[in-house]
């Protein structure tokens, strides 16, 4: 409970004293060199690219021009049925994946947070060590856990009478949002435990007095109280989930059920290196990036200011 | 804040007055709660643990016996599996370790030190334009790497770097999230007063980053290293689509590729697992032994 005055002398105090633009520079430039090679001028290129098209005349005699075609191909692929499949896709994996992980995410951090658990670190680092594993070989060790005839948990199920096809049409998706909750729920488990460990204790102590048990401040006081933490998970798992694209992409090795335009991540891939539209493959990636955007600024306008703050 | 030191620090040890509500849980019921969150917090861990204990059993068997036997039981070609992967087509397994080892440790080091100067600058200058520059750092972190990777591919292609090890090093050396973290380890770690000092003692900006900032900011550095090693080491997409040469794969990549190949020849599954196991052990260790940085950087990243 600092005074008005007293914060403001310690905002000043922050940046030293006599040190401006040209200092500053020194630091910055090499940051932004890079920010402006590797972010921003593809984008622009990606744009500038998405604005014309290959066309060739009559008969495909006497070669290729390029021509302006203005917005001509966010047309096309908007109206391509196999890209706005990809979008329905992606928009069901997220009602499932982002409720599905915060929730084992919560639940796994407000157990620790509980007085009676045991072994906290042990617990930590172990929800924890699916994330050292690489996306790669996270859906690569699930795509066999899948697999009949591999698996464990195909061949259990099976002794208890239930024939499951994890791979199949109808389930390929759930299987899917198992892998990513599987790789991401222990690094969301940190984030949120390390919420609760910040929690005054005197409200806790306040609750407990009030008669209130375990259960009960678990829902009723410290989920609200870190309602900021759950908001910045949110964020940055509604990013990941329209990054799709590692998981479907090896599944599709071991199930017909994927196909090669199952994202669109998928698409402007198969775009750009199958049908060598690059012009496509631009847009593709250009409206993906003006979604992220927006969602982004959605889920930051409605949940919490943390990171923008 | 005086008012909460007065008041007793512990509740439990007050003596409860005659006709005040009891506590719920004490005896059997509490019992009954530290079996549940016990019990509760196993299962997740089972959960977590199962699928790579599943891949250290693999890895020790030949295919027949993966696909027929026990899954949890240890098979007895292990050494068989790694010379195998070791010697298929000439060893380039571990070309492709090396390949991620050096995208993964240059990106680490390298990004990691670019990203800490930057955040290190917006924590402690004041300069003209700096509110609208760190806007674009944010918007930079909020936009998903995948969006951008095909229209850095396309400029690479224009500019002839695809198929290069620079057109997968160069992309891993900006991460606006390192920035945004430095600049939260910088507000953290680094009082203005030392740097103050240091400029009364007569160092430039860039001398008392070095020789004062920088010491100080170190558990901040390897943190902000860790992440972006471990970020690198596990990029898919981007090198799947920058590299043609099969030389320059990272191991992601080169599994994938083994992948592929397995329902043309199921002799390949026994490699890509065992390649599997191999790439998550040194992760894992890091993991294990760096859990301080980890811990810091998570909560860091998610409460100011």
């Amino acid at each position: 409970m600092t005074t008005p005055a007293f914060a403001k002398r310690r905002a000043l105090r922050k940046t030293i004293p006599g040190t401006g633009g040209r200092a500053a520079s020194v630091f910055l430039i090499p940051f932004f060199v890079l920010f402006a090679v590797t972010m921003i001028a593809p984008v622009i290129y990606a744009v500038s690219l998405s604005l014309f098209a290959e066309k060739r005349s009559g008969l495909g005699f006497g070669g290729a021009t390029i021509e302006f075609v203005g917005l001509g191909n966010y047309v096309q692929v908007l109206s391509d049925r196999t890209f706005t499949d990809g979008f329905g896709r992606l928009a069901v994996y997220c009602i499932l994946y982002v409720p599905a992980l915060l929730a084992v995410a919560l639940v796994l951090a407000l157990l620790l947070d509980a007085t009676v658990a045991y072994a906290k670190r042990a617990f930590q680092l172990l929800l924890f060590l699916p994330h050292a594993v690489p996306g790669v070989i996270a859906a690569l060790v699930w795509a066999y856990l899948y697999t009949p005839g591999v698996s464990p948990i195909v061949k259990a199920l099976e002794s208890g009478g239930i024939a499951i096809d994890f791979l199949s049409a109808q389930l390929v998706l759930p299987s899917m949002v198992n892998i990513a909750v599987w790789e991401w729920a222990g690094y969301n488990v940190i984030i949120l435990f390390t919420a609760l460990q910040a929690l005054p204790r005197e409200i806790l102590e306040a609750a407990r007095v009030d008669g209130a048990g375990e259960i009960r401040t678990a829902l009723s006081i410290k989920t609200p109280l870190v309602w900021p933490a759950i908001g910045v998970a949110l964020l940055f798992t509604v990013i990941g989930s329209l990054q799709l694209f590692t998981e479907p992409k090896i599944l599709s090795s071991a199930t017909t059920a994927v196909t090669s335009t199952w994202v669109p991540n998928m698409w402007a891939y198969d775009a750009a290196f199958t049908r060598n539209d690059l012009p496509q493959a631009a847009a593709a990636s250009i409206i993906l990036a003006l979604l992220a955007g927006l969602m982004s600024w959605v889920v930051t306008r409605f949940t919490s200011k943390e990171l923008t703050r | 804040m005086t008012a909460v030191i007065d008041r007793p620090t512990s509740h439990r040890a007050a003596p409860i007055p005659p006709g005040a509500p009891r506590p719920r849980r004490l005896g059997g019921g509490r019992a009954l709660s530290i079996v549940g969150v016990n019990g509760l917090l196993v299962l997740g861990a089972v959960y977590m643990v199962l699928p790579l204990l599943w891949l250290v059993f693999a890895a020790t068997k030949d295919a027949g016996a993966l696909y027929s036997g026990d899954a949890f039981t240890f098979g007895s070609h292990f050494l068989a599996n790694m010379q195998h992967l070791l010697q298929k087509d000439g060893g380039i397994f571990l070309r492709w370790l090396a390949n991620s080892v050096l995208y993964a440790g240059v990106g680490a080091i390298v990004g990691g030190f670019i990203s800490l100067m930057a955040g290190y600058a917006f924590d402690k200058f004041e300069f003209r334009g700096k509110r609208p520059l760190y806007a674009a750092v944010l918007v930079g972190v909020l936009i998903p790497n995948t969006a951008t990777v095909i229209p850095l591919y396309l400029l690479a292609a224009s500019a002839g770097l695809t198929n290069t090890i620079w057109a997968v090093l160069i992309p891993t050396l900006c991460n606006p999230f390192s920035v945004y973290l430095a600049r939260v380890f910088s507000a953290g770690y680094l009082p203005a007063e030392t740097l103050e000092a240091a400029r009364v003692d007569g160092a430039g900006p860039v001398r008392s980053f070095l020789q004062v900032g920088l010491p100080m900011l170190v558990p901040g550095f390897v943190t902000i290293a860790l992440f972006q090693f471990v970020g690198i080491w596990n990029n898919f997409m981007l090198p799947l689509i920058m590299l043609q040469n099969r030389e320059l794969f990272p191991s992601s990549v080169g599994i994938a590729l083994w992948q592929s190949q397995v329902q043309q020849n199921p002799e390949f599954a026994t490699l890509v697992i065992a390649g599997s196991f191999v790439s998550i052990v040194p992760l894992v260790i890091a993991f294990v032994m760096l859990q301080r940085f980890w811990r810091a950087g998570l909560s860091a990243g998610s409460v100011k």
